[in-house]
């Protein structure tokens, strides 16, 4: 792994150098990876520790009183420790692994959702939300009967902060993504929070895309429940985080049953573990949650506050090269946008334009990003997204240019 | 660059995605379904006009889509007048055959089913057999015809 001095200038090419996927080429030309948005590349620190215990320390965790589970199980839960850390959380108790953000949302509407909230209750979610964020609601709004709201976004993608104010009238929980995965827009977490606290609501934000672009503090935005995942972290698939504050977790029922998240069985009654084993049944993602922690771990060597930077400098470069192509629209231009950038073209269908930059080499995503809802409201019927991340170079965003004035070339 | 894509993105696929025929809607329409590929948000509805003798008398579509999908819809409503329902079906078979890359294996009758020349004609559309995320572009209205055909009036890519 490069140490890259947090004081020198951001060196990009060092941190591809980290990268082994930019060793690749695509149909004979370098790869332009401008899809993180969706999952993010992985540095060799990753896949080095995750091989790391498969060859050297890998058991069942919790289980064996032997060597090599007790080996496992400090990796294992000494990940945790550095998920704490990187978004401040007071205890490793309140750190719930899951499979990915969905999960983690699907626990809190499962288990919170389904002992907490009754007929009635509203449930605030946006215009902006990922499907993750609103088919979980839907679900139990079957189930239970919960009213589900709707805060709209103005046409730039800005938070609207005197609609949101407006809706919360009855509402017992806030579900909101921290930032939009197609408009880029960070809502005011800290804000949103205070507001709903006030008026008497529980606040979940969805953290997959603003973990890997800023500082998320726990204490900071006092929400009451967190998650994000870990693939778009530069980790692996398949490990996810909840994080809850820990007397609502004590107080929610377990999302499933289980080995390892129990103390005691009998067929007449059965106790829980502790928090945050509670809600971790059966044997986990080992290998994935090591890998996660040493994905933060890189990520924390390099400074996400560099990074963040590093991918403000690259988006305003990007949006200003990409601006210059013939019948170019971005949607979402809120200030303080993440390093998304969804845009559509006067004279061609964002999966035209995505197979065709893609012959060029450079990897973005075309369609609907898991928000319909949010293309009916921008009256699309999909867009092309290019997301930044910290190895993202300009001369992947000249790429991706060079390669729609082909598009434009073509289609018009 | 533009080479290799103009296997796929040839002349007259442009032009039909650009100036789609029969784009209207008709009145009168015998059979009509709603096509869905939720995958990219492609919408349209093809109408069909279809006589008691089960020839279509007209044929034409209205909707959003990629270039592929259009060009496909555009080039489908042309071809199909004239056509019999059954030719029609045969058409869309051996058309998908194509597209997917297992026209060997059609059984679909002998190869002297009088539609040739029609095939020669959709073998623009052939190039999205390399590139798997896009055959469903292609097909989309295809499928939307057949199910108009069958009476039903929703047809979704993912089902």
């Amino acid at each position: 792994m490069s140490v890259m001095s947090q004081t020198a200038p951001y060196d990009v090419e060092a941190v591809r150098s980290d990268f082994p996927i930019f060793r690749t080429e695509i149909r004979g030309k370098p790869l332009a990876f401008l899809d993180s948005g969706a999952s993010a590349q992985k540095p060799q620190a990753v896949l080095d520790a995750m091989d790391a215990l498969y060859t050297g320390a890998y058991a069942n965790v919790h289980r064996g009183a032997y060597m090599l589970s007790e080996k496992a199980t400090a990796a294992y839960e000494g990940s945790r420790e550095i998920v704490r850390g990187f978004i401040n959380a007071r205890s490793v108790k309140e750190i719930v692994y899951t499979r990915n953000a969905t999960e983690g949302i699907n626990l809190v509407a499962s288990s919170y959702g389904r002992k907490f909230l009754k007929a009635g209750d509203a449930v605030l979610i946006s215009e902006m939300e990922h499907h993750a964020n609103i088919v979980p609601w839907q679900l139990l709004r079957e189930q239970i009967g919960i009213e589900l709201r709707i805060v709209p976004v103005a046409d730039d993608g800005s938070w609207l902060m005197e609609e949101y104010r407006k809706r919360l009238d009855g509402v017992k929980l806030v579900a909101l993504t921290h930032t939009s995965n197609v408009l880029g827009t960070v809502t005011p977490a800290k804000e949103i929070t205070a507001l709903a606290h006030a008026a008497g609501a529980k606040v979940l934000l969805d953290g997959s895309q603003a973990v890997v672009h800023r500082t998320v503090d726990m204490q900071d935005i006092d929400c009451d429940f967190y998650v994000f995942t870990g693939h778009k972290l530069y980790g692996p698939t398949g490990i996810g985080v909840l994080y809850g504050k820990e007397a609502l977790l004590d107080a929610m029922p377990p999302y499933q049953g289980g080995g390892d998240m129990i103390r005691i069985v009998t067929f007449e009654k059965s106790t829980w573990a502790d928090l945050p084993h509670k809600f971790e049944a059966g044997t986990p993602a080992i290998a994935e949650a090591v890998g996660l922690g040493a994905a933060i771990r890189y990520v924390e060597g390099v400074g996400i506050e560099r990074i963040a930077q590093h991918e403000t400098q690259l988006l305003n470069y990007a949006t200003q090269r990409l601006s210059a192509v013939k019948g170019l629209n971005i949607h979402g231009t809120a200030v303080g946008k993440a390093g998304v950038i969804s845009f559509t073209l006067d004279s061609a269908h964002p999966h035209d334009i995505s197979t065709i930059v893609d012959r060029a080499g450079v990897a973005i995503r075309a369609g609907h990003h898991c928000a319909q809802p949010l293309m009916a409201r921008l009256g699309v019927p999909a867009t092309a997204r290019a997301s930044l991340a910290m190895y993202s170079t300009k001369a992947e965003i000249d790429q991706l240019a060079a390669a729609l004035d082909v598009v434009v070339e073509m289609f018009s | 660059m533009l080479d290799d894509l103009r296997d796929l993105y040839q002349e007259v696929i442009l032009d039909h995605g650009k100036r789609p025929r029969n784009f209207r809607q008709i009145d009168n329409a015998s059979h009509h379904a709603h096509g869905h590929n939720p995958l990219c948000g492609d919408q349209l509805v093809v109408y069909l006009a279809v006589d008691e003798a089960g020839v279509v008398q007209d044929v034409s579509f209205i909707g959003k889509g990629c270039a592929i999908s259009t060009a496909s819809a555009s080039l489908m409503t042309e071809i199909l007048k004239g056509k019999t329902e059954v030719q029609a079906k045969q058409l869309f078979e051996r058309f998908h055959a194509m597209c997917t890359g297992a026209e060997a294996q059609s059984t679909n009758g002998p190869t002297d089913d009088g539609l040739e020349e029609d095939m020669e004609r959709l073998e623009v559309l052939s190039g999205v057999r390399e590139f798997p995320s896009r055959v469903k572009c292609a097909t989309l209205a295809w499928h939307t015809m057949t199910a108009a055909i069958d009476g039903k009036d929703q047809i979704s890519t993912e089902d």
